[in-house]
């Protein structure tokens, strides 16, 4: 049985003459056990989805389930059965860390004590902060104590949206070797993010744009489908060489991708002549070296077809 | 059931730990009543008067040293000619002025009759009429003692008696006021504030997504309210009683009692507010608007509803802060008993059914 199922979702905002598509025609499902990602940037109807997902919005139209359990029929069995962290910290700030996990124990009926080795590896991050009210933690910390208080309850199904947005780079990194350790307790997972760098460690990623599902693949799947040969290229007048780049007729696309401008060309006979033509070009200092695309790359090339 | 006290104990802690939410819930009823008690009085004391002597013979030293004597007047103004009667009105020093004219003492004694005038100051009329009753009094009283002796042909004495408030003190009328607008803002706009505050910080959408029963959520969340509400009847109680000299005078279960009624009135109206507004200032705002105004206005506290158009008449029967007041009135200052009330407590228990009713028929169950 799929831990998450969606069928032909269909979710509008506003009425009639402004009327937003959130979600246009969304299928998908996610394996019992499985990491899936749903990689997209801000606005492309993440948030809207995972409240579907948690019965805290009706869709329009369309079918999804929770480990068997309807959205809309069984919303009382869903809500025993899953965790979920929002995107903004929500959790009560003036009361301390410890009050605020036994406080979310009790509401899902259970203790701090009877869980506490599945939340554990997280908890003793936090504890030497436990006296401390949740207002007064950093970012990182926060988004700790909230997947504690998501899990309390040994949720059988963890929806996390966009988990990492504001928070460092390390603590993001921490954060993500947390669900893996979920994962290997058998908890299935569903997770948001804007950030293309973490979707390599889903199982599964979905890349979704204005409400649609652009694809859905492993992370090497998603890789493997980009056929076009990629040039990272590097010059002393950037600006200058990407509008070169730009009039090249053998290039399908370019754009500044960190300290790189990275280049999509036809095909690899195309790799020489853009050689050539930068050279000739005398743009000062030009390096060039053939890179293997990433999950970024592909987003790029899917969204512009 | 150990949810429900989990969830009481963190809106404790809520509070508690809010200084503002403190001295609003506990603070406010005490500075209030001693507001109205000490400082918001409509009784007339110590008026500034002006009094301008033609005859300055026997009879008129006599009337105004009396005048004088009373509590309600003071002299601040020996003027001499009617041109400075218009300056101190426009000055603002005195409320009232009493002219006696020249003979005032020859004219009384030989042809039996004189003529006194009062000069008052109506920019605000209630106080004008008072000032103006008392002075009349006083040389009425002035009058009846010079005629004692001398038998009239025909007497009339009218004996007035103040029922129920033989004093004629304002506490009597504000202190039931006082409970109905405390309790209304404590319970109401509390109550609807701190449940639109967890959906405004997101925290709804946690608790929503979790087995607990919503609408058990939102009553846990209304209990500290009740309690706190409880402590206040009791404090702005001991206050009228101790301080203000106020008494109970009916059975103070009977009071406490509709006070819970009244209570639970209030809270619902604040689960109803919280369930159509979602962000603090509109839960605020609604309260304000919707029921502290009303109840100020309409509910007989401040202005008597008899006097009202028929169209605020209608529409103070809606108050519920109206027929709390009546029952406060009727139990605590006149001593009466239930079959007194009786009208009005059906009143309040149908209003309560009836946003309660509305609050958990418009409880969302989800975001939108």
């Amino acid at each position: 049985m799929a831990a998450v199922s969606v069928e032909n979702i269909i979710m509008s905002y506003g009425k009639k003459k402004q009327k937003i598509n959130a979600l246009s025609d969304i299928s998908f499902s996610v394996a019992a056990g499985e990491l899936f990602g749903i990689i997209g940037p801000d606005g492309a109807g993440k948030t809207s989805l995972f409240r579907i997902l948690t019965t805290l919005l009706l869709a329009d139209s369309g079918q999804a389930s929770v480990n068997g359990f309807d959205v809309v029929k069984d919303m009382k069995q869903i809500r025993k059965r899953i965790g979920y962290m929002p995107g903004r910290f929500s959790l009560y700030q003036d009361l301390t860390v410890e009050e605020n996990l036994h406080f979310f124990a009790t509401i899902f009926q259970t203790s701090f004590s009877e869980n506490y080795n599945l939340i554990k590896d997280i908890y003793v991050q936090i504890e030497p902060f436990k006296n401390r009210r949740a207002g007064q933690l950093s970012g990182g910390m926060k988004q700790k104590l909230a997947l504690c208080c998501a899990l309390i309850h040994r949720p059988e199904v963890l929806f996390l949206d966009e988990p990492t947005t504001g928070v460092d780079a390390v603590s993001r990194k921490e954060f993500w070797d947390m669900l893996q350790g979920l994962k290997k307790q058998g908890i299935s997972i569903l997770v948001s993010t804007p950030y293309m760098d973490e979707a390599n460690i889903c199982d599964r990623v979905a890349l979704l744009q204005k409400g649609k599902i652009l694809s859905i693949d492993s992370p090497a799947g998603v890789i493997a489908h980009f056929k076009n040969p990629l040039v990272a290229v590097k010059a002393k007048q950037m600006l200058a060489l990407l509008e070169k780049i730009k009039t090249l007729d053998f290039v399908q696309d370019a754009y500044p991708f960190g300290e790189f401008h990275h280049v999509v060309l036809q095909n690899e006979k195309a790799v020489p002549s853009l050689e050539q033509e930068l050279e000739a070009a005398d743009l000062g200092h030009i390096t060039m070296h053939k890179v293997q695309a990433n999950i970024e790359d592909c987003f790029i090339q899917l969204m512009k077809n | 059931m150990k949810q429900f006290f989990v969830f009481i104990k963190k809106e404790f802690y809520h509070i508690f730990r809010d200084k503002r939410t403190m001295f609003i819930l506990l603070g406010m009823p005490i500075v209030q009543i001693i507001i109205f008690g000490f400082a918001l009085t409509n009784e007339v004391k110590n008026a500034k008067i002006g009094v301008l002597d033609f005859a300055k013979d026997a009879a008129s030293t006599s009337l105004i040293t009396e005048i004088q004597a009373s509590r309600y007047f003071d002299i601040a103004q020996t003027l001499s000619s009617q041109k400075e009667i218009e300056p101190v009105f426009q000055k603002g020093n005195v409320k009232l002025v009493i002219v006696l004219p020249a003979n005032f003492n020859a004219e009384l004694t030989h042809l039996h009759t004189a003529k006194i005038q009062i000069i008052a100051d109506a920019t605000d009329p209630n106080i004008a009429n008072q000032l103006t009753n008392y002075a009349s009094a006083i040389i009425r009283d002035y009058q009846q003692r010079i005629t004692e002796n001398q038998q009239l042909p025909y007497t009339i004495q009218t004996q007035v008696r103040m029922l129920y408030n033989p004093q004629m003190k304002g506490a009597y009328n504000f202190v039931p006021g006082v409970m109905a607008m405390v309790l209304l803002l404590v319970c109401t706009m509390m109550t609807a504030i701190t449940i639109v505050r967890e959906k405004e910080l997101g925290t709804m959408e946690i608790l929503l997504v979790s087995p607990a029963r919503p609408f058990r959520i939102i009553v846990a969340k209304a209990i500290p309210y009740l309690l706190l509400s409880t402590i206040n009847i009791a404090s702005i109680l001991l206050l009228s009683v101790f301080v203000l000299g106020v008494p109970i005078n009916g059975s103070i279960w009977l009071l406490l009692g509709v006070s819970m009624l009244f209570i639970l009135v209030s809270l619902s109206l604040g689960l109803l507010i919280s369930a159509s507004a979602d962000t603090q200032q509109t839960a605020m705002f609604i309260a304000l608007v919707a029921l502290f105004l009303p109840t100020v206005m309409l509910s007989g506290f401040m202005f008597p509803v008899a006097n009202m158009p028929v169209v605020l008449r209608v529409l103070s029967n809606v108050v519920p802060a109206k027929w709390y007041y009546n029952i406060v009135n009727a139990v605590m200052i006149k001593g009466l008993g239930v079959q007194a009330i009786w009208k009005e407590l059906l009143i309040l228990s149908g209003m309560l059914i009836f946003f309660l009713g509305l609050a958990i028929q418009k409880f969302k169950i989800r975001l939108a």
